[in-house]
């Protein structure tokens, strides 16, 4: 087994700007109530065509990127939709890390979330290694240290910022809940406070409901 | 105290605890839930044997995969969407969770709903399992969109982990012309400062234009600040805003308004506060916008042809054009719809509705055209038929139908073939996302009016013209 802190394997390029979490995950594949069965539906028309074939000039249908573990993409990638089935759909798929100049806000959070390492490098680097990624004749590989936080790949090293408590998330999987009902009586005291200050939010959406049913 | 922006007022008051430089614990006043974003947040929350810590802060709606068609009442017939529908309803009563459902006379959108029924009270922090959270900041509440997990950790605790964003000022000043909306100025914005112009930061949108907003376009405003990557999008709420609240939100009696008068009115930046990033518009330089692309910032003025990009991107520019059968040079004016729809939480409420009566009475919809109008809202849909417009609607020929999220995301039964070019209401036109090969261009509400009349993309200034 890999050590935990190392991310390393097949790069795909996904040279698309702002692929959103619609193309990412479509609608069709968002009507469960698990999260079951979403590597189906990864970059499903993308990967697919209008008859449920598969499109063999799309990269990850190529024979040499079957065992891809890492996403070289453009900027912006995972805009739009919250949908977290675009993350679980990732994770099923086989891909343990998605490199970019930047992703959609929600996005970014629900990987690191899932344990989906999102690698935000510079703009330049991440330009540059999309386009190795693109020309390498054979699928590139890429190594990625959270430890480190530097993406290698081809004798190049690039750095990329990730915040400690993500960095920790990623390495030990930390449950953010229970984390954070550790400061249960925080809560408590601050709600307290805070009700107390403005009454008019406490109770607000079971006071608005019952209300409307009495109309 | 340090002079601060209102961003970071509603931080403050809501930071249970700071976590460390980046991340603090903020109590969250309202959560809104769907159908299709909250079913693993529930089963996470069932295996580890939580409990919802404060359920009379939370509040759920079928929206998205509801049909939207005229028949009552209301049935699922996707078994897999009746499903999620019926886990909600499970969820909801397991854990005294109020729950607009199925054939509630009252459900609607998330976003138009909770609104408009008193739910979001300036100074609030509100989010909920949808981009679109963003819209509270109309009425000055800091509200944005949030995933799964942290949905089920809003059930869990009522706060969540929050790494604080940026802060950006947009100014606009002038008065929006004649024929134009905050739709046109949010395209507009989106357009120049690009889909992820935003992105990390949240917005305080100022000046003289958007005080002469209405709070509901305000919504509409701060609903599409997430295309631009938006975190936030706020307005400090004024006395506009604060009659909105008021008069929907009967429980904020004499007992509690001086208290809550004087809270709201500490909401707005202070003087010297400072954004890290400013950004000034002039709204007399809005025109009717409409997308050309696959993206919200790939957006033109009527008037404007496709542009000509070169250099970065190129290549996602020119697939974006594959995709829409557009050239560099082309003019959106006269290119033929085969479908309109006005709807969803961006262009739903009752002021979009009258503007769409307004461009269409005593007209016809063109001919081999599907034309649909979704309202945001049982309440919307009652006051449309109660003022009329519903009627002239409907003898426009446009289909009237029942509320919900619709074909904004295509997740019920309301999908465009391949190949259809829809004028739409909505806040994305992603590769598909009204349906698989299908062409969604984005303008407002009185824009795909008058696109639905013409049978094309038109410039419904025109069209006024034509028919004095």
């Amino acid at each position: 087994m890999r050590d935990k802190h190392l991310i390393e394997g097949i790069a795909a390029p996904l040279d698309i700007a702002n692929l959103d979490t619609d193309q990412i995950m479509p609608k069709q594949f968002l009507r469960g109530i698990d999260k079951e069965g979403l590597d189906k539906g990864l970059l499903w028309d993308l990967r697919f065509d209008g008859e449920g074939r598969e499109r063999a000039e799309f990269v990850l249908n190529r024979p040499e990127f079957v065992d891809t573990s890492v996403l070289v993409c453009g900027p912006n990638f995972g805009c739009g939709s919250s949908r977290e089935h675009a993350v679980w759909g990732l994770q099923q798929y086989g891909i343990e890390a998605v490199i970019a100049p930047g992703f959609g806000e929600i996005f970014y959070s629900n990987a690191m979330n899932n344990g989906l390492l999102a690698v935000m490098l510079p703009m330049a680097d991440a330009a540059a290694l999309l386009a190795q990624a693109c020309d390498s004749a054979v699928p590139l590989r890429i190594e990625i240290d959270i430890l480190e936080r530097v993406v290698r790949a081809g004798g190049q090293e690039s750095s990329f910022a990730l915040s400690d408590r993500h960095q920790r998330m990623l390495l030990d999987g930390l449950d953010m809940i229970g984390a954070s009902l550790t400061h249960a009586s925080d809560i408590a005291d601050f709600t307290r406070r805070h009700w107390a200050q403005q009454p008019w939010v406490r109770d607000v959406a079971r006071r608005t409901k019952q209300r409307l049913e009495r109309r | 105290m340090n002079p601060r922006t209102l961003y970071r007022k509603l931080v403050d008051s809501h930071t249970v605890a700071r976590l460390d430089e980046q991340n603090v614990l903020l109590f969250c006043d309202l959560h809104l839930m769907n159908e299709y974003t909250s079913p693993q947040a529930f089963a996470g929350l069932h295996e580890k044997h939580r409990a919802v810590a404060m359920p009379g802060q939370n509040v759920a709606v079928v929206s998205h995969i509801i049909p939207t068609h005229a028949t009552v009442p209301r049935v699922i017939r996707d078994p897999a969407s009746a499903l999620q529908a019926s886990i909600l309803k499970r969820n909801c009563a397991r854990h005294n969770i109020a729950l607009f459902d199925t054939d509630d006379a009252l459900q609607g959108i998330e976003h138009i709903i909770a609104p408009e029924h008193g739910m979001i009270r300036p100074g609030m922090v509100v989010i909920c399992g949808d981009s679109h959270t963003t819209t509270y900041g109309a009425l000055g509440a800091l509200g944005f969109g949030i995933g799964t997990s942290e949905v089920e950790h809003v059930l869990a605790t009522q706060t969540l982990v929050y790494r604080m964003a940026q802060e950006m000022r947009i100014r606009v000043d002038g008065r929006l012309p004649v024929g134009t909306t905050s739709k046109d100025l949010i395209l507009m914005i989106i357009s120049r400062i690009g889909a992820q112009g935003a992105r990390g930061y949240a917005i305080e949108f100022c000046g003289s234009a958007i005080d002469a907003l209405s709070v509901e376009a305000r919504f509409t405003l701060c609903n599409m600040a997430v295309e631009a990557g938006a975190r936030g999008a706020l307005i400090a709420p004024d006395a506009a805003a604060i009659d909105y609240v008021l008069q929907r939100a009967p429980d904020i009696d004499s007992s509690m308004r001086t208290a809550a008068l004087a809270h709201w009115s500490t909401l707005n930046s202070d003087a010297c506060a400072m954004f890290d990033v400013e950004h000034r518009f002039d709204a007399t330089d809005v025109a009717p916008y409409v997308t050309w692309g696959t993206s919200p910032d790939q957006a033109i003025p009527i008037t404007d042809t496709v542009p000509l990009v070169e250099g970065a991107h190129e290549g996602s520019i020119a697939k974006a054009m594959r995709y829409t059968g557009l050239e560099a040079g082309m003019s959106l004016e006269g290119l033929p719809v085969q479908h309109v729809f006005i709807g969803s939480c961006t262009n739903a409420r009752i002021e979009d509705l009258r503007e769409v009566a307004e461009v269409v009475k005593g007209r016809r919809v063109a001919p081999n055209l599907r034309a649909m109008v979704v309202p945001g809202s049982g309440a919307v849909k009652a006051q449309a038929e109660a003022e009329g417009i519903a009627q002239v609607l409907i003898d426009a020929g446009f289909e009237w139908r029942q509320p919900g999220c619709s074909m904004c995301l295509a997740m019920n039964d309301d999908v465009l073939e391949p190949g259809q070019r829809c004028a739409s209401t909505t806040n994305r036109n992603f590769e598909g996302r009204q349906g698989r090969g299908a062409i969604t261009h984005l303008m407002s509400p009185a824009m795909a009016a008058a696109a639905a009349l013409a049978g094309h993309i038109t410039d419904v200034r025109q069209l006024g013209a034509l028919h004095a």
